[in-house]
């Protein structure tokens, strides 16, 4: 079992939030390692991060063009496996685009860009993305984002509800107006989460909240609790 | 064959940008009541047989130009009756 298991932060043109992850992921225990967008295959990592910005400048829709990248298909197969992912904002956004999570994310309600700290509310710890936190716990964590509304219609989000999807919610005024006030979704299986709010930015109580530290710090537990399944498996 | 796909948001669906062009209209002092905002792609497609185009078309929308959870696509193709 690795000390520092290796975590692949994916960097498309427009990525802005690659290095904050992954300077991030090396603060929590992690060896963070670059992959590029056109790369087919994924490095030996037991990890991924699909980080914030503006990949291919958000055009058709956000997400929509990154998802169909080559380094998205590896990430897809990675997730298929049963490998951690974690999408955060734009990540988030192409999470849904690909279909490897619910729902899509629509402009903000308020039509305006939020950049700001939110109070969050813990919906599920029972997944391996999750393990650091407390259900019901309240977390402070920034958001930034233009587009970040989550939707889904009434049939999917029974579905939605069927499943316990919904990691994450906004705690107090919904910031863009998204469907039940969510803020973060996981897929059925529980490997796969994306969510708005970027945990990448808060692990250091100086930047004004150390909570983002425990979504990350348990990605990392994932990660290297997979790389050992996969150690076994060989 | 050219192909003009038109990719709308959904009925019901909250488009902020439509919002913002009807507030806009009305302080130009027109009388709108409502105003959606979508999306124009002109496709240029191998396929010379329109039903053949159509159906790639229709495919293109499907994976890629909308996304069916909240946009409806029409297509147009040039020349070819409706």
């Amino acid at each position: 079992m690795t000390e520092r298991p290796r975590i692949g932060v994916v960097v498309f043109p427009g990525s802005n939030d690659d290095r904050d992850a992954a300077w991030a992921l090396g603060a929590l225990g992690a060896e963070p390692v670059v992959v590029w967008h056109a790369d087919e295959q994924l490095p030996d990592v037991a990890g991924i991060v699909l980080p914030g910005g503006f990949s291919y400048g958000d055009y058709l829709r956000c997400g929509a063009i990154a998802r169909l990248s080559p380094a998205m298909r590896a990430v897809a197969e990675f997730a298929a496996e049963g490998g951690p992912v974690l999408g955060i904002c734009n990540g988030f956004q192409i999470l849904c685009e690909a279909r490897l999570l619910p729902g899509v994310l629509r402009p903000n309600a308020s039509r305006r860009f939020v950049c700001r700290d939110v109070a969050l509310r813990v919906e599920r710890t029972d997944i391996p993305l999750m393990s650091r936190c407390l259900t019901g716990q309240r977390l402070v964590i920034p958001i930034k984002h233009g587009e970040g509304c989550w939707f889904v219609d009434e049939a999917a989000l029974e579905r939605v509800a069927e499943l316990d999807q919904v990691v994450l919610r906004y705690d107090g005024k919904n910031p863009n107006g998204s469907v039940g006030g969510v803020a973060g979704v996981c897929n059925p299986e529980g490997n796969v989460l994306g969510l708005m709010p970027h945990p990448e930015h808060a692990v250091d109580p100086l930047l004004g909240s150390g909570d983002g530290a425990l979504i990350l710090a348990s990605l990392v537990d994932a990660a290297r609790e997979h790389h050992g399944s996969l150690a076994a498996t060989l | 064959m050219r192909a003009t796909v038109l990719v709308r948001p959904k009925p019901g669906i909250l488009d902020p940008q439509g919002q913002a062009v009807e507030g806009s209209l009305r302080q130009l002092g027109f009388g709108v009541t409502s105003a959606r905002v979508g999306r124009v792609v002109d496709v240029e497609v191998a396929a010379d047989d329109p039903d053949a185009a159509r159906a790639e078309v229709e495919q293109m929308c499907e994976q890629l130009l909308a996304n069916p959870l909240i946009e409806s696509y029409e297509i147009e193709l040039e020349g070819a009756a409706r």
